[in-house]
C-alpha cells in the first residue's frame, strides 16, 4: 500500500492513468480489435508532441509568464528549410539537420533578445517573433513540394516489433532530459528560477544565462521536430506546426508540470502526449463528428487544468 | 509646453497615433487618392470587427489575463449570426447571450481556481470552434439584413469605419477610463489584493471583464458577417493574434491594468492598414504577417526607448 500511496503522489502518474483508461475504453468498444495498432500509432504521433513539449516544459518552468508561442512557426520554418536544402537527397541529410538546427538557434536567440532588450513579457516577444518566422516560412516555402530524402522518411517511419524506432529514440532522449532537469546545474537552476527568481539570483545563479539557454533549447527542439515531422509526413507544409501550439502547452500541463513554474517532470509529457492522441482516437472510434471531437478535446484540457489547480495565490 | 511634449508620458500616449499616421502618410505618398473618402472606406472595411475584437482582448488584459480564444469565439458568434440569428431571431439572441454568459463563466473559473488564462482560453478555443463547426459545418448562411444595413451605412464626409471606430473608442473610454467602477476594474489589474481589501468582489470583477470581452466578441462577429454576409467557423482565426497585437500597439501594458481603449482602436486600425500598405508597396502578401510582427516589435522598441528615459 505504501507503494501505491507513494506513486499516487507523483504528478505524472495521472497522465498515464488517463492514457490507460482512454485506451481501455477504445479497446472495449472495438472488442480489442486493432488495440495494438492504436498504441503504435499513438507512439508515432506522440513522439513529435513530446519533442516540443520538453522544450516548452523548460520554458514554462522558469516561472509565470514564460511560454514559447513561436514553436509552431519554428516547426514550419525548419521543415520548409530542411526540405529545400536536402532536396530529396540522402547525402544532404546531415547538412539539412544542421541548417534546421541553425534556424532553431536563430529563432531562440532572437526570442531572448526581444525579451531582454525590449523588456517585454515572453508571451509578447515570442508572439511577435512567431509572426516574422511564419512569414519567412511562407515566403520561403511557397509551393514547396519536395519529398524528404528516402532515408529520412524510412528512419522516421521505421518500426521494430510494432514499436516506432523514432519513439524509442525520443524515449531515450526524454530520459536524458529528465536527468538534465533533475541532476544537472542547468536543470536545477531552471527549477530554482521558477520557484523564486530573486532568490535564485541572490544564490548566485546566472539567471539571464539560464533563461537564454532555455529559450534556445525550446527553439532547437521545435526545429528538430520540424525536421523529423517533414520526414515522417512526406514533406513540409506551412501549417504543419499549427496544432503544436496547444499541443506543446497541453502536454506540459496535463503531464503534471506546474504552470506557476519551479516544478516539472519529463515522464508526464509522454503520458500526456499519448493521452491526447488516444483521446482523439477514442472519439473517432465512437463515431463522434469533428465538432464533438473539438469540443471534447477542449473541455478535457480545461477539466484537467481545473482539477490539477493553478498556482496557490501568494500575492 | 515643450517639457510636456517631450515627457515620456506624452510620448507613450502619442506613439499609437504616430504609428497610424506614419502608415497613412506612406500610403498617401504611394497613392494620394487612396486617402480619400472612398479609399479609406474600402481600406478600413475590416477595421471595425478587428477593433471590436481588440477591445475584447483589452478587457481581458486589463485584469492581467490573456485570451487565446477570442478569434475562435468571434468565429462562433459569426456562425450563430449567419444561421440562428437570421432564421429565428429570438433563438439567435438567446444563443449569443449564452455565449457571453459562457465567457463570464470562463472568467469565474479562472479566478476561482487561480488558473493560467492561457491554458484555459486555449482549451476553450477548441470548444468555440467545435460548436461553430456543429452549427455551420461548411461556410455559408446569410447575415441578417439589419446587420448588413448597419455595416453598409454611408455617413457623409467621414468614412463609416472611422466613425464607428471613434464611437467604439469613446464609449469604451468613458466606461473604463472615466467611470468610477472602471477605475476599480483597472485597479484589479494593478493591485488585486488592495482592491479586494477595499471590499470589492474580485470574482465579480473578473466576471464583468470577461462578460464585457464576450459582448464585444459578439459585436465583432456580427460586424464581420455584416461585411462578408456569410459565416464560417474559421472566419476569424487570425483575430486572436490581431487582438493581442492591437492592444500592445495601442500602448497597453501586459500587466498592471495599464490599458488604453483609444490606443487599442488606433492599434487595430494600424494592423488593418498594414496589408493595404504592403499592397501599395507591391510587397508579396507572404510578408503580411511578418510586417505586422515587425511593426509590433518596432513600436515596442520605441516604447522601451521612451521608458528608459523615464528610468
Amino acid at each position: 500500500m505504501a507503494f501505491v500511496k507513494q506513486i499516487s503522489q507523483k504528478a505524472w502518474i495521472w497522465s498515464f492513468v488517463g492514457m490507460f483508461m482512454v485506451w481501455l475504453a477504445t479497446a472495449a468498444y472495438t472488442g480489442g480489435k486493432g488495440s495494438a495498432d492504436v498504441i503504435t500509432a499513438a507512439l508515432s504521433f506522440a513522439t513529435f508532441t513530446v519533442i516540443v513539449g520538453i522544450g516548452q516544459m523548460f520554458v514554462i518552468t522558469t516561472g509565470p509568464g514564460n511560454v514559447d508561442l513561436s514553436i509552431p512557426s519554428t516547426i514550419s520554418l525548419s521543415g520548409a528549410v530542411a526540405m529545400k536544402i536536402m532536396d530529396g537527397s540522402n547525402s544532404m541529410m546531415a547538412i539539412g539537420l544542421v541548417v534546421s538546427m541553425g534556424c532553431g538557434l536563430a529563432v531562440g536567440m532572437f526570442n531572448y533578445m526581444l525579451i531582454r532588450v525590449l523588456r517585454i513579457p515572453p508571451i509578447i516577444a515570442t508572439l511577435s517573433s512567431s509572426f516574422l518566422v511564419l512569414s519567412t516560412a511562407i515566403a520561403y516555402g511557397r509551393g514547396l513540394k519536395i519529398k524528404p530524402p528516402p532515408l529520412l522518411a524510412e528512419f522516421t517511419t521505421a518500426q521494430v516489433w510494432g514499436v516506432p524506432v523514432l519513439a524509442i529514440v525520443i524515449i531515450l532522449f526524454a530520459v536524458v532530459m529528465s536527468i538534465v532537469l533533475n541532476r544537472t546545474l542547468y536543470g536545477r537552476s531552471v527549477l530554482a528560477i521558477g520557484q523564486n527568481m530573486r532568490a535564485a539570483w541572490l544564490a548566485g545563479i546566472n539567471v539571464e544565462r539560464i533563461r537564454f539557454l532555455t529559450y534556445v533549447i525550446s527553439a532547437l527542439l521545435a526545429a528538430l521536430c520540424g525536421y523529423l515531422l517533414s520526414g515522417f509526413s512526406g514533406g513540409a507544409s506551412l501549417n504543419m506546426g499549427q496544432e503544436y501550439l496547444l499541443g506543446s502547452i497541453a502536454v506540459v500541463v496535463i503531464g503534471g508540470t506546474s504552470v506557476a513554474g519551479g516544478k516539472a517532470n519529463v515522464p508526464g509529457i509522454w503520458g500526456a502526449a499519448m493521452f491526447m492522441f488516444l483521446l482523439v482516437t477514442m472519439l473517432n472510434t465512437f463515431g463522434a463528428s469533428a465538432g464533438i471531437r473539438l469540443i471534447m478535446t477542449g473541455l478535457i484540457i480545461v477539466a484537467v487544468i481545473t482539477i490539477a489547480g493553478g498556482d496557490k495565490p501568494e500575492r | 509646453m515643450r517639457a510636456y511634449l517631450t515627457s515620456p508620458k506624452f510620448l507613450r500616449a502619442a506613439l499609437p497615433a504616430a504609428s497610424l499616421g506614419i502608415i497613412l502618410f506612406i500610403i498617401y505618398l504611394y497613392s494620394p487618392f487612396a486617402v480619400s473618402y472612398m479609399g479609406l472606406n474600402l481600406m478600413l472595411q475590416y477595421a471595425v470587427p478587428i477593433a471590436l475584437a481588440t477591445i475584447a482582448q483589452m478587457f481581458i488584459i486589463t485584469v492581467n489575463d490573456l485570451d487565446l480564444s477570442i478569434g475562435a469565439f468571434v468565429g462562433l458568434t459569426a456562425c450563430i449570426g449567419a444561421t440562428l440569428l437570421a432564421d429565428t431571431p429570438i433563438l439567435g439572441i438567446l444563443a449569443l447571450a449564452a455565449s457571453v454568459a459562457a465567457y463570464a463563466a470562463m472568467g469565474a473559473l479562472i479566478y476561482w481556481r487561480n488558473l493560467p488564462s492561457i491554458v484555459v482560453t486555449l482549451g476553450m478555443s477548441f470548444v468555440w470552434l467545435g460548436i461553430a463547426v456543429l452549427i455551420l459545418p461548411t461556410p455559408g448562411g446569410t447575415a441578417p439584413a439589419w446587420v448588413k444595413a448597419i455595416m453598409g451605412l454611408k455617413v457623409p464626409y467621414v468614412p463609416f469605419p472611422i466613425v464607428a471606430s471613434i464611437v467604439i473608442a469613446i464609449v469604451v473610454h468613458l466606461m473604463l477610463m472615466k467611470s468610477s467602477y472602471g477605475a476599480v476594474l483597472r485597479g484589479a489589474g494593478g493591485n488585486a489584493k488592495a482592491v479586494g481589501r477595499a471590499g470589492w468582489s474580485l470574482l465579480k470583477i473578473k466576471m464583468v471583464m470577461f462578460a464585457a470581452a464576450g459582448f464585444f466578441g459578439v459585436l465583432s462577429g456580427l460586424s464581420l458577417i455584416g461585411l462578408t454576409s456569410a459565416g464560417d467557423a474559421h472566419i476569424a482565426d487570425r483575430y486572436t493574434l490581431y487582438a493581442i497585437a492591437g492592444v500592445i500597439l495601442g500602448g497597453g501594458e501586459f500587466v498592471g491594468g495599464r490599458v488604453s481603449p483609444i490606443g487599442a482602436v488606433l492599434g487595430a486600425l494600424t494592423l488593418a492598414l498594414t496589408p493595404q500598405l504592403m499592397g501599395f508597396m507591391k510587397l508579396s502578401t507572404d510578408w503580411q504577417i511578418g510586417a505586422q510582427g515587425g511593426i509590433l516589435i518596432l513600436v515596442l522598441a520605441m516604447r522601451a526607448l521612451i521608458n528608459r528615459r523615464e528610468a
